[in-house]
This record gives C-alpha cells, structure tokens and sequence, in this order.
C-alpha cells in the first residue's frame, strides 16, 4: 500500500504525467465499448425496405427536430409485450441506420413515435398539432398551430442532401439533383410522383395538411410522421431473420 | 496604447467577420446569431477604446496576493444564471401541469425550452461555479497566481458568449438535437477554443506552483477539463450544411449515434457534475470545517477508480433499445461498480467532518455540505440501482430519471455551490462575513424542502407511470391508455413545481443576501451558535419543604 502511494508522488508532482494518465484512464472505456460497433454485424446490418428520407420528410425531421419533438417523444420501442402491444414491434437497429442524428429519446411524456406512420389519418395529424386537447382532452402537449401558417422555409434541399451523403446516408445523384423538385411534388395533391416513388419506395406523397395551395410546415412535419416507421416489414422472413441474431432482445 | 490599439483592431475584425457572416447567412437563426457575435464585438471594443478596466469599473480591486477578478465575475455569473435556470425551470415544470403556459408561442414551448433549462443549470450556472472556483482554488492550492491572466479573462468572457449563443438559439430553433449537447456546429467550435484556452490557464497555473505537490482538488479539475474536452469533440463532430448557416449533420447516426451520444451525455454527468463538483468539495469542505481531509490513500483510490469506471456507465441510458445486448450489459456492470468510487467521495468528505461534527449544528455552510454529500450519496446509489435492468426497464422514459437527476443536481451541484459561494464572496470582496448567517440557514430549509417535494414527488411519478403502461387486466388486455397515464401525474407534476418553487425561492435568498454582502452590509442579527442560556435557571432543583 505505501508503495502505491510513494509511486503515486510521482504523479501528483507533475502534471503531464497526471493529465496522460488521467486521460489514459478515460479513453478506455470508450474504445471498447463503442468502436465495435462500426464492424459488428448486428449493428451495421441493412434491412430490406430501409431508404435515406425523401426530400420532404427530412424536412419534417428537420422541424421535429427543431421543436425539441424528442425532449417528449421517444422513437425506440422496448421488446416487451406492453410496448409492442402499445406502440408496435419493437425497433430494429437498422430502422434508425440513416438517422442523422438518431431520435431514439430518453422520456415519454408523449407516446412513443418509432411507429405512428399511417395509424391516424392526415386530418388527425393535423388537427392534433393545431389543438392536442380537441382530441385527447387529457393531453399536455403544446399547441403548434403555427405550423400550418408557416410556409415551408426548407433551405436548399440540394445542399442539405449533399451533405447527408457527405456524411453517410446513400443518396443517389439523381436524388440529390432533384432534391427540390422532389420536396415539391412529394406534397402536392396531384402532382406526378412516380419518379420520385421509384426512387424512394413506400413514398406518400399528397397534400398532408389540408391546404392544398400552400406548402408548409404542417405538411413537411404529417409527411415525416406518417412514414416514421412504415419502411421495414417486420414481419418479412428476412427481418426476421436479422432480428434472431439480434441476441438478448 | 498600442497594445489597446492592436485589441481595437481585433475587436474590429472579429466585427467586419461577423456582419458579414450576418448578410451572407442562408438562415435567419445564424444572422441573429452573427449578430449577437457583433454586439459582443462592439462592446469589446467601446470596453478598449475608453481604457475602461472592467475590474475597477464593476468591482473591488484586486487585494494584492491572487488573480481574483475572474472568480469575482464568475461568482456573480454563477448567481445569475442559476437563477434564470431555476426560473425557466419552474416555468416549463408548470408547463406540464398546465399546458396552456406553453402560450401556443413557437418560442416559448416545452421543447425549446427544456433545452434552455437543463443548459442554463448545467452548463450557465455549473460551468460558472467550475470555472470560478477552480481558478480560486488551483491559485490557493498551488499558491501562485493564475498563469496566462489575459487568457482566463477570455475564458470567462468566451464562455458567457457560448450560454447565450447556446440558449438565444434554443429559443430561435437551432438545435442539434442531442440532449445536453444541442449547440450547432459554431457554437460548439467557439466552446473549444474557450476550452483548450481554460486548460492552458489551468495547466499554466499549475506548472508555475510553488507547492511540490498537486493537490487533490486539482486532479478532479484537471481529468474534467481533459475529458469534456474529448467528449464534447468527439460527439460534436458534424458537418455544416453550409457555413454561413446554422444546420449541421452529425457524422455518427443510429446505433453508433446513439451510443455516442449517451458516451457523452453520461459523463457530462460524470465529469462536469461529478469530477469537477467533487474538486470543489475537496477544498472547500476540509476549508469550511477547518480540518484535513479524511484519508489522502481514499482519495488516491477513488480518484482513479471513478475516472476509470465512470466512461464505461453510458449504455445504461440505452437498456432494451437495438444497441447490442453485450454493450448494455457491460453499461450497467460498470454502473455498479461505480457505486463504490462514488461512495468513497461521499465518505472521504463527510469523515472530514470527524471531530468537528459540532458544526453542523452551528454553521449553516458546513450544514449545506454535509447535505450536498448526503444527496451525492443518494443519487449515486440510486443510479447503479436504475441501471440495472430489470429496474431500468420500468424506470426508463419516466419521471423517475427526471427525479433521480434533480436529486443529484439540485441536492448535489445546488447545495454544494450554493455553500462554495457563500464561502467565497465575503473573501473575495473582502469582507469580514456574510450579510446573514441565518439567510443561509433559511436558504438550507427551502432548498433542502423543496428537493424533497421533487424527488419525492417524481418517484411516485415514475413508478406510477412505469406500472400503468404495463398493467394488464383480467382479460389480457393493456388496461390504461396512454392519455390516462398522463392524466394520472398532473397531482405529482403540480407537487413537483411546488418544490421547485421552494427550490427558487432559496436562490432569491441567496441573491439577496450575496448582493448584501458585496455592497458591505452586514445584517444585525443573534449568532447561529449561541443555544439559549438563562444564568437564572442555571441551578439545582431544590425541594421546598412544606
């Protein structure tokens, strides 16, 4: 024992030592905990179904984002059977692979998200964010009507893909190019969507907020909700078999 | 002169750069940004251009020995922004109770706002209170004045910009979306230079000690500063979508994000609220009772062993979640293990009170400390308890996290800065005490009350909530829909603002009473340690006879 404390008057005479071994101390952890997970295959898996955003609904991310949606709302469902029950089969790693950042949440004043795409209609969506308690009387949430009186302000949608690729997400060049024309047509009533619904499978694209004139921020933020969770068949074979290596859960 | 002239001219390009990033933005949250950047740009420059010395013009001048305009500043910093946290607060806890305080403003929401909050305590009012007491205490304990004094004011300065960049962008939208780490990409690279620049005064300091050795306190601020650093960078790294605007993306996404994020988040707990707060004990405590600390061989052990162990604890945050299960695993082993560093603070600490325990009942400072360590004690028992799975799976996405993390952070942080504060103001302006000793005394109650009606209250919250979302009936289906859960917190959540109204109110006190003592008052009141003597009664009871 006082040997270890004799060794240790070294350190504590000079602060190099001290700051490289304390610095030593804290590395460590991270290493080993998360470098692994950029080659272990459960976590960089693909699953059939899963495409990068369209245009429109990384919009919608963009304001849900914005808001500050995940200080209330979670997007990771738990394998158990209340939640499944509750919110759908629980989340898969792969689900959230082109998250940038990930919305996973860590408090559930609101329901869970992962899966709310297409359980309400559109009006639903919309009348819920201008008046939650018209709805759901016992509701806490705020109120963001706003969101339907503001036009859709999404920036260069061509920029903002650009850089998701940059980072990642596997956007083609033609998404990339027609990344404007995109966020358009995906919103518009009758719009001609098939190159778009080609190149993202399972797009919806049509008016979402009732206001088939205007492009707003309702209709970006209804768009997002009503996809989240919609691309992956969870009950497919082959996610099913992603999910049996998936120890523990 | 010259030297005032060449500030001038940096204050003056860091102007032109930031008018221009302002008409060149591709967003109007970055030209409010570029702007406040200016403001601040001009101010600097009025501030050199009328040779104003900050210190003498705001406060007492320097008395001869230590570099103590900083820790001054950073005083009052910390007073200012702990009060705007706490209100904001109480403001988005009665948000919850009553919905329609949200105002339907887009800038005044819950979302936007619950960032401010848990920015302006931790980061506004705990980053302060760091900053000023480590340079106070690294002064005292290496005795030699700070290195780089320029630099330390550049600190100070470069961090209040950072907490308003930080919070005026909460308000306006701009966000990262990581919990503790919303700041986009700018203002996350302005925070590590003022970093890198506090590490340099930091170090400077020490290496021009005069003490042979480092003392205690020092090794918690200097593994803090070390291991933000990393944390901040490493989870920070992003990718502007342009670099006249405000959006970025981050490079991680997903699992990896994920993990990441909660990497850092957990150690901002544990190096910002834990390390660095426990630096401040370790000289303020043995100060405040007058006695050594409990045991040198404790603190060599605990030391490492918390900054070793704490770094692995982060996945218990993603329990269940698609991180995979070995991680989550080794998250909540090491969240155990954790228990015993921690626990060896809490007792290195309190046994510092041995034979001199008295003082808990005459001195209301030492009272405060004595709580702070309890509550340390208390949330780092109940978080390797919350980080075991089985407990995890009903405590989390409830209020019982919200619970445990105000027990540790009003209970800890709170009361512990709250006791270094009134330990520093009357020596830092001089004086010779406090304007009221029994203002602090008042101040211990509320705050002591109100964390009690919080935790508490959030407790029963969370257990609440976790075991209606899982409640079954009879007939196998899920009995409570998710809107009864949340009709069935309102009493808890208005309780709980109750407490954090108490929790406010002992700040105002304290506000009060350190602004009184600045301005050299000293309250007329009976001393906290005399009980009450009657020299009259002071005799046997003799029998009459009858």
């Amino acid at each position: 024992m006082t040997t270890i404390v004799e060794r240790h008057k070294k350190l504590e005479r000079n602060v190099t030592l001290l700051g490289l071994a304390a610095f030593a101390a804290v590395t460590v952890g991270g290493i080993v905990e998360i470098a692994p997970l950029f080659w272990i295959d459960n976590t960089i898996e693909k699953v059939e179904g899963m495409r990068p955003y369209t245009p429109l609904e990384q919009a919608g991310r963009d304001i849900y984002i914005r808001e500050g949606c995940y200080n209330c709302h979670s997007q990771m469902i738990r394998p158990f059977r209340d939640e499944v029950e509750r919110y759908g089969h629980y989340s898969l790693a792969a689900e959230s692979m082109y998250d940038h950042p990930f919305q996973w949440g860590s408090k559930r004043t609101g329901p869970d998200l992962a899966r709310v795409g297409n359980r309400y209609s559109d009006e639903w969506h919309v009348q819920h964010l201008k008046d939650p308690r018209s709805l759901v009387p016992e509701s806490i949430m705020p109120t963001y009507a706003h969101l339907a009186e503001h036009e859709l302000n999404a920036g260069d949608m061509t920029a903002e893909l650009r850089t998701l690729y940059q980072v990642g997400v596997p956007y083609k060049p033609d998404d990339i190019a027609k990344a404007n024309d995109d966020l358009e047509v995906q919103a518009q009533a009758d719009g001609d969507a098939t190159d778009l619904k080609k190149r993202y499978p399972k797009a919806q694209a049509r008016d979402f907020d009732g206001d088939p004139k205007r492009l707003t921020e309702m209709d970006a933020l209804v768009a997002y909700l009503q996809m989240l969770g919609t691309l992956v068949d969870v009950n497919a074979p082959a996610a099913q078999e992603t999910l049996a290596k998936e120890k523990g859960r | 002169m010259e030297s005032a002239l060449k500030r001038s001219g940096l204050w003056l390009a860091g102007l032109l750069i930031a008018v221009l990033a302002c008409a060149a933005a591709v967003d109007t949250g970055f030209a409010i940004h570029m702007g406040i950047v200016g403001f601040a740009c001009i101010i600097g420059l009025i501030v050199t251009l009328r040779g104003l010395d900050m210190s003498r013009a705001i406060l007492s001048p320097d008395q001869g020995r230590y570099d103590d305009d900083v820790i001054r500043w950073g005083v009052i910093a910390t007073v200012f922004w702990g009060m705007a946290g706490f209100l904001v607060g109480l403001v988005i806890a009665l948000q919850l109770a009553l919905p329609v305080l949200n105002l339907g403003l887009e800038w005044t929401a819950f979302g936007r706002l619950r960032p401010l909050h848990t920015s302006a305590v931790i980061f506004a009012f705990g980053g302060n209170a760091l900053i000023a007491t480590s340079f106070y205490v690294v002064q005292r304990t290496c005795r030699a004045r700070l290195a780089f004094p320029g630099l330390a004011r550049f600190v100070f300065w470069g961090y209040q910009l950072f907490i308003v960049l930080a919070a005026t962008g909460y308000l306006l939208g701009i966000t990262q979306a990581k919990e503790y780490a919303e700041p986009e990409w700018y203002v996350d690279i302005w925070l590590t230079i003022v970093w890198v620049a506090y590490l340099a005064v930091f170090v400077g300091t020490i290496i021009k000690r005069t003490e042979p050795h480092i003392y205690v306190a020092n090794w918690f601020y200097l593994s803090f500063i070390i291991t933000v650093a990393m944390l901040h960078i490493v989870n920070n790294l992003n990718w502007p979508v342009s670099f006249v605007g405000s959006r970025s993306f981050p490079v991680f996404a997903g699992v990896q994000g994920a993990l990441v994020q909660w990497w850092y988040g957990h150690n901002a707990v544990g190096f910002f609220l834990t390390a660095g707060f426990l630096a401040m004990m370790y000289y303020f405590v043995p100060k405040q009772a007058e006695r050594p600390i409990f045991s040198y061989r404790l603190s060599i052990i605990h030391f490492w062993a918390l900054i070793f162990l704490y770094i692995w604890a982060g996945p218990h945050h993603l329990h269940y979640t698609a991180l995979p299960d070995w991680a989550q695993t080794l998250g909540m082993v090491f969240s155990v293990m954790l228990w015993m560093p921690s626990w060896g603070g809490m007792i290195n600490g309190l046994m510092t009170l041995n034979g001199a325990w008295d003082k808990v009942r005459t001195d209301p400072i030492i009272r405060m400390m004595v709580m702070a360590l309890a509550f340390y004690g208390m949330s780092t028992f109940e978080g390797p308890m919350m980080s075991i799975k089985s407990v995890n799976s009903l405590s989390h996405y409830t209020d019982w996290t919200i619970g445990h993390v105000h027990s540790g952070a009003l209970g800890w942080n709170g009361m512990i800065t709250f006791a270094c504060v009134y330990y520093m103001v009357p020596r830092l302006w001089a004086k010779p005490r406090l304007y009221s000793l029994r203002m602090v005394n008042w101040h211990f109650w509320l705050a002591t009350v109100g964390i009690v009606f919080y935790a508490s209250s959030m407790w029963v919250a969370g257990i609440t909530q976790g075991l209606m979302w899982r409640e079954y009936g009879a007939d196998g289906y899920l009995v409570n829909s998710f809107a009864e859960t949340v009709l069935a917190l309102k009493p808890m959540y208005f309780l709980r603002a109750f407490g954090g109204l108490l929790f406010l109110s002992g700040a105002v006190v304290m506000t009060v009473n350190v602004w009184r003592t600045i301005l050299g008052h000293q309250r007329d009141e009976a001393p906290m340690r005399d009980a009450a003597f009657d020299p009259a009664k002071d005799r046997p009871i003799v029998a009459v006879a009858a």
